[in-house]
Formats: C-alpha cells, sequence, structure tokens
C-alpha cells in the first residue's frame, strides 16, 4: 500500500468515527429525572394563616400532631424568613421581610449530610433524588437528625398513633424509636400524582416536576424569576427553591 | 441391695411428687387439647393466594420481605404472579384483603407458634378486616 492511500482511508476512518461517535452520543438517553419543588414566598405571605397544604401532608402519611412542642413531629411546617433564611438575607431585609411565613420541608439534598451518616442505610438517595426513609431498618440512632442542616427530621420519642386525629388506612404510621420525615409522596409520584402539598395548595404558591426537563414548571419559574435555597454555603444544593 | 431407712415412705414420695409434676402432661392427654390445631379462616371463593399454598405457609415471611424491599427500596408496586396476573405489592392493601379476617387467619396460626410478627405496630389492618 501506498503511502498516500494509507492517509486516504485513515482520514476516512477517522471522519467516519467522529460522525459514529457523534450519533451515538445525541442517541443517549436524557439525563435522569430531578424532582424538584418551588414555593412562592409572595403567595405564602399573602396568604399568612393558610395551613392546608401542611393539614393536606399530614393527614395521608399520618403524622402525628404532638403537642409537646419538644416531641413534634413535622413533615412539612412554617417558619419565619428570618430563621429559614438566617446567612442568606441582608440585614435591612430582614427588618422588612423578616417575619414572613416560609414554607419548610426536606430539601431532598443533591448531596445529602443525612444519608452519608446513616449507620444502617435506611436512608439513602434515590435515582430520581428522593431521599427515602427504609422504616424497617431505621434503628433510631438520630444521627441523620443531628447530620441535617435543615431540621428536617423528627424522632418518634413514644408511641404518637393517639395523636393521629384521622387514620389515613392506606399508609403505615410510624413507632416509637424510628426518625420519620417527608418522602416528596413517593407513593403518589409512583401513581403519577403531584405531592399532596402541591396539590392542596389553593394559591398555587408550589410548583413540582422534573428539573431536568426544560419544560416542567418548576423548571420554567426558575428561569423566569429570582430564587434561593436554604444555606446555599454548605453544599447540600437543595431541590426546594425559594421563589422571591 | 442395703436397706433404705424409710424406704417406702421416700419411694411414695417420689411417685407422687412425678406424678404431680407430669400431671398437666396427663391432664391433656385424656381431657384435652392435646393435638389441637388452630383452625384458620380462609375464605375461598374461588381465589389462590399469591403463590401456591405449600409454599405461603412456609415461606410467606420470604414473600413479605421480599415485597418490603421492592417497594421500599427499589420503587416497584407492582408484582407480577405465575399465571401473569399483576398485584400490588402491599401487605394491608393486599394480603389483608383476601385474609380479611386476620384475628382469625394469622394472629391465630402465629399465637400458636408463639410469633408475634411487628408489623402491625406501624401497618395499618383495614377497617373491613378489624372485628
Ligand atoms: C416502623 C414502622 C414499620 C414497621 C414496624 C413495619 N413497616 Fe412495613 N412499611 C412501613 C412504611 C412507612 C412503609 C412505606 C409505605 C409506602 O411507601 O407506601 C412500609 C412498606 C412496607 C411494604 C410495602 C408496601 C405496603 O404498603 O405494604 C411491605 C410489604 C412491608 N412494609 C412489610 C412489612 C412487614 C412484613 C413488617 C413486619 C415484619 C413491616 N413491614 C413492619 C413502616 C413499617
Ligand atoms: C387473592 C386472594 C389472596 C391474597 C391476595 C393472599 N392470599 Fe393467602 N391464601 C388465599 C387462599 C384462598 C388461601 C388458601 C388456599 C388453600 O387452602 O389451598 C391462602 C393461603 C394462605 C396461607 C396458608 C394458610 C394455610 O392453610 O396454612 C398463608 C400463610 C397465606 N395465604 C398468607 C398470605 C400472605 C402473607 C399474603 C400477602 C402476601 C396473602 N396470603 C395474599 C388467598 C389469598
Ligand atoms: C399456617 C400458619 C401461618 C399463617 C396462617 C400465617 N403465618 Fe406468618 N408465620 C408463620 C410461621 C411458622 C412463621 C415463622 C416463624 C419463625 O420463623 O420463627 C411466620 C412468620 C411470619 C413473618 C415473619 C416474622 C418475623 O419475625 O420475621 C411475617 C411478617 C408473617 N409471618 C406474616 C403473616 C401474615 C401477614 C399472615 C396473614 C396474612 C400470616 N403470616 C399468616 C405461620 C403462619
Amino acid at each position: 500500500m501506498r503511502r498516500r492511500d494509507f492517509l486516504k482511508i485513515a482520514g476516512l476512518g477517522f471522519i467516519s468515527g467522529l460522525f459514529l461517535s457523534s450519533v451515538s452520543f445525541s442517541f443517549k438517553p436524557t439525563r435522569r429525572v430531578r424532582w424538584g419543588i418551588t414555593i412562592d414566598v409572595l403567595q405564602c405571605k399573602k396568604n399568612r394563616d393558610c395551613k392546608v397544604c401542611i393539614e393536606a401532608c399530614h393527614e395521608i402519611h399520618n403524622v402525628p400532631d404532638v403537642p409537646d412542642p419538644k416531641e413534634k413531629v413535622m413533615w412539612i411546617w412554617t417558619s419565619t424568613f428570618e430563621k429559614a433564611f438566617e446567612n442568606e438575607l441582608g440585614p435591612l431585609v430582614k427588618e422588612t421581610r423578616g417575619s414572613d411565613p416560609v414554607l419548610l420541608l426536606c430539601n431532598h439534598c443533591e448531596n445529602p449530610p443525612c444519608v452519608k451518616v446513616c449507620p444502617t442505610g435506611a436512608t439513602w438517595k434515590r435515582e430520581d433524588g428522593i431521599v427515602m426513609m427504609d422504616y424497617h431498618r431505621c434503628i433510631g440512632c438520630r444521627y441523620c437528625m443531628a447530620a441535617c442542616p435543615y431540621g428536617s427530621r423528627s424522632f418518634n420519642w413514644k408511641d404518637n398513633r393517639r395523636y393521629i386525629k384521622k387514620l389515613n388506612y392506606d399508609f403505615p404510621v410510624r413507632t416509637k424509636g424510628v426518625v420519620e420525615k417527608c418522602n416528596l409522596c413517593e407513593e403518589r409520584i409512583s401513581k403519577n400524582l403531584l405531592p399532596r402539598c402541591v396539590e392542596a395548595c389553593p394559591y398555587g404558591a408550589l410548583t413540582f416536576g422534573n428539573l431536568n426537563d426544560f419544560q416542567s414548571s418548576p423548571s420554567r419559574l426558575l428561569r423566569e424569576r429570582l430564587s434561593i435555597v436554604r444555606k446555599p454555603h454548605l453544599g447540600t444544593l437543595p431541590n426546594v427553591f425559594y421563589l422571591l | 441391695m442395703k436397706r433404705v431407712y424409710d424406704g417406702k415412705k421416700i419411694i411414695t414420695g417420689l411417685v407422687l411428687f412425678l406424678a404431680a409434676f407430669t400431671s398437666p402432661f396427663w391432664y391433656n392427654t385424656v381431657f384435652g387439647t392435646f393435638d389441637y390445631v388452630p383452625e384458620l379462616k380462609v375464605e375461598k371463593n374461588g381465589k389462590e393466594c399469591v403463590k401456591r399454598t405449600s409454599y405461603m405457609k412456609t415461606n410467606h415471611m420470604v414473600l413479605l420481605r421480599f415485597w418490603r424491599d421492592e417497594v421500599v427500596r427499589s420503587g416497584k408496586r407492582i408484582y407480577k404472579k405465575e399465571d401473569g396476573t399483576e398485584i400490588e405489592m402491599s401487605l394491608s392493601g393486599t394480603c389483608l384483603k383476601c385474609h380479611k379476617n386476620k384475628e382469625e387467619f394469622c394472629d391465630r396460626c402465629h399465637g400458636y407458634l408463639g410469633k408475634a410478627p411487628r408489623c402491625w405496630s406501624c401497618h395499618n389492618v383495614p377497617r373491613e378486616a378489624k372485628k
């Protein structure tokens, strides 16, 4: 073979290789689902005493309403702007908006510290981003509660069944000695339903969807409006966004 | 053999003691429920269990454990039975739909065996299944 022919064939091979690899790249499956929630802080401010989402969530998940504030069990709850965004807000904003209500729930972090510390694998991150709890494996050591910077986890100090107002027979309750938290309505998502808090909000303050889908409601809102997450300096990368 | 002092008294005492000690067994064989096996209430109505009855009898806890891991850890909720029909993997929702009378089925057998699975402290017994 002449040197000239060799170069021709090698060049052709190189180009067709490039072509093939670009084709195979474009056929690669799209990135994984990444569930996220946006919360419109302005809507919550307008309807200050609204507790519809909280009651709806706690009802279907049999979250007990424990009277003792030290032993409260919460999957979703409210706090104030000032407390929820201690380091993120400037001092003057704190004066004007510090007492605004803010809705809080598990952030389903991309980088969840609770998962790293769990000694039994009872909490882990699902492929679609949900930070799940396996109550069958939880031994109640509460490392995860110490690790979570957002206070998203509650411990059952005693048998709290008596504090469940209306039992939902379709969802198990939790016993004394396990930690519990929001599951992003994993049991509803698997049936193509929205999380209950999103569905229940009468003001459309919450949206839920795949953040990796360009057209989902949260990713559209996150492109249009300014948003913050809680404690970004910790690098946990929350998937719950607050629209300002 | 050497003479035992008060031999008669001792032997009688021993016999009486043994009779008293083993009396529950004698009582049971004569009057009782020595061969008692709990009667399980199964509403058959033409349906079959999730797997063969012989398998369920010995291995239902294995199946339940598999279901639990599938649902909670793998996020799969549908189970394909051997005949191809699909059912939801749910302790309260599926098992107790057919075995409506938990007390006279699960509990009766477990009670006889001295076994008390801790599932029901969290998993609800559906209203129809309660008596
Ligand atoms: C600490 C509370 C708790 C205990 C104790 C418990 N479970 Fe669960 N179990 C749950 C929760 C919470 C779920 C999740 C339900 C969901 O996501 O729909 C679940 C889900 C399941 C599921 C799949 C879905 C369903 O609804 O049935 C199975 C099967 C299951 N558990 C079996 C068992 C068995 C068998 C036992 C006893 C050996 C047991 N569990 C004990 C809390 C518990
Ligand atoms: C479609 C209805 C149905 C469902 C669902 C069902 N069973 Fe059954 N099961 C039956 C019937 C009918 C029998 C009796 C079959 C027979 O006697 O041949 C049975 C038998 C059994 C037995 C053996 C009882 C014996 O005679 O010793 C066990 C144990 C059992 N089931 C447990 C379960 C568990 C655990 C589940 C949930 C994983 C379940 N079953 C779900 C209908 C059902
Ligand atoms: C025919 C008797 C029988 C019936 C009926 C029965 N079981 Fe069982 N079950 C057993 C036996 C035997 C064991 C195993 C005990 C052991 O391993 O020590 C067991 C164990 C279990 C376990 C595991 C317990 C553990 O500690 O790991 C679960 C869960 C369970 N049964 C659920 C059920 C449910 C739910 C039903 C009713 C739908 C049921 N069983 C009906 C005999 C029965």
